[in-house]
């Protein structure tokens, strides 16, 4: 059910590499923990970004968290759909919910990341 | 932890299960935001079977409630319900609650919050004891359902022998549902037209099942605690511990109604009329959240870079579509229009004081 052409993180974003560079959103597990999304904060284009530095926050009826880059790189573009349309990440969050767009600054990093299978297990781990 | 005797229902229907009140409850099925809107446009079915339920009975009964809380008990006749508070002597909350009136003058049915229900039964059985009255907590004999929304009443007829059309709203009635002995009143925590249906059947899985059956092609939806919660903020009721507590008075949280001061005495009846006198020095108000953002309880309230409160209970509204909450604020800037600022992470979020209830039905 998790993509297997994507990398995760622990804390439930996931990246899909295309060429140099790399779309970031939140995983499906996410989205439902948060349920309804109300608002997405999202950043500027050509902010600079660190590995876990905080993109932009993601609001729902129930809470709110932030959403952390995978990887370093500088943000190329943002999904301003999601200014009107935040519900597309509930509805679609591998697709039309993407959040932001970034140009790899290290693309090794990537391997730090897990594969679909390890994600699984992960959150396996996190059910009990 | 207790599981209502609808657990097994809910997480067959796929419900995302919580903790709340020393309860499993579901928390949401389909989202908040399906569920919410069903309620104010079709119906949405709740098991609130973790409220508590206090029988109050006796020669004395009567005047027992009467000293207990701050509304008019005597204006009941059998049948009927009134919403009120246990009142400490400061006029603040032990919790708010809903009293029927079973029989004049010696019978009295308090439901009160799950979070509570413990703390108000020792609460009043030590009031009690110095009136002819016998106190029994019978919260775990109960389970309720509550059918919320403008088809509520068409869901539900085809179900049970009580005319629901003679049936007017704070009133019940003794009835079948689905075959099934209950307690039905017209009541709820929603700020829609709806019923609360108690019954003591170890079954009550039977009539969930029936009333989903009779309402899911009308577009019932089942519902949990967080569209409740979304539900009762939209229509200005209150939540004990978030709006209400044992450090609010009822003049404080604008609940000037369900005082009765010409009824004769009542726990925190001086200390309410004193602060009558004096005036309020605070106030619980609703507000808006202008900026994008959604206010949270406790997040910190302020006014000219000064925090001067906190919010009490604060979501989005899925039917106005806009963030609101509650707060209690110094008296001089609780006028409408009045704005001020709410800290959120590491920004402030502009607010502005509105009327209330933020959501209010139109009556038929």
């Amino acid at each position: 059910m998790y993509p297997e052409n994507l990398y995760y993180t622990k804390d439930h974003e996931w990246l899909k590499v295309e060429g140099e560079e790399a779309v970031v959103g939140i995983t499906d597990f996410a989205q439902k923990q948060l349920g309804d999304i109300i608002y997405v904060d999202l950043p500027q284009t050509g902010k600079s970004l660190e590995v876990h530095q905080a993109i932009g926050s993601v609001e729902s009826v129930k809470s709110v968290s932030d959403v952390y880059s995978p990887v370093s790189g500088e943000v190329i573009e943002v999904n301003s759909e999601l200014a009107q349309t935040p519900d597309l990440i509930n509805k679609d969050p591998y697709g039309q919910g993407w959040i932001v767009r970034l140009r790899l600054k290290n693309k090794a990093e990537i391997n730090n990341l897990m594969k679909a299978a390890d994600y699984e297990k992960y959150l396996e781990g996190l059910e009990h | 932890m207790k599981k209502t005797r609808l657990n097994a229902v809910h997480k067959e229907s796929g419900a995302r299960m919580i903790e709340f009140a020393g309860f499993e409850m579901p928390v949401e099925y389909k989202g908040i935001i399906d569920e919410h809107l069903a309620v104010r446009t079709r119906a949405g079915l709740f098991d609130v079977s973790h409220m508590g339920e206090i029988i109050v009975e006796g020669e004395e009964a009567l005047a027992c409630v009467q000293y207990l809380t701050p509304n008019d008990a005597a204006r009941l006749s059998a049948g009927q319900v009134q919403y009120t508070a246990l009142t400490t002597p400061q006029g603040t909350f032990v919790d708010d609650m809903l009293v029927y009136c079973l029989s004049v003058p010696d019978k009295y049915l308090l439901v009160v919050n799950a979070a509570n229900t413990d703390k108000d039964y020792a609460w009043v059985q030590e009031k009690a004891a110095s009136f002819k009255v016998k106190v029994t907590n019978r919260s775990d004999e109960h389970s309720q359902l509550a059918l919320q929304g403008p088809l509520a009443q068409e869901i539900l007829q085809p179900l049970t022998d009580i005319d629901l059309s003679q049936m007017k709203s704070f009133t019940f009635s003794y009835g079948k549902v689905a075959g099934i002995n209950c307690l039905v009143s017209r009541t709820g925590y929603t700020g829609e037209d709806g019923f609360e249906i108690y019954t003591m059947a170890e079954n009550p899985e039977i009539i969930w099942k029936a009333i989903m059956a009779q309402g899911t092609p009308k577009g019932l939806l089942p519902v949990g605690l967080g569209a409740r919660d979304t539900l009762r903020l939209e229509a200005k009721l209150m939540l004990y511990g978030n709006d209400i507590s044992d450090k609010t008075t009822v003049l404080e949280a604008d609940l000037k109604w369900i005082i009765k001061f010409q009824k004769g005495d009542f726990l925190g009846k001086a200390a309410l009329e004193k602060q009558l006198q004096e005036g309020l020095k605070r106030k619980l108000v609703g507000f808006e959240v202008i900026d994008r953002g959604i206010a949270r309880p406790h997040y910190p309230v302020l006014v000219k870079e000064q925090q001067v409160s906190e919010v009490c209970s604060g979501t989005f509204a899925p039917f106005v579509k806009k963030a609101i909450g509650l707060v209690y604020l110094p008296i001089e800037y609780t006028e409408i229009g009045t704005e001020f600022e709410i800290g959120f992470r590491d920004k402030k979020l502009k607010a502005r004081v509105i009327p209330t209830p933020f959501y209010k039905r139109e009556k038929k």
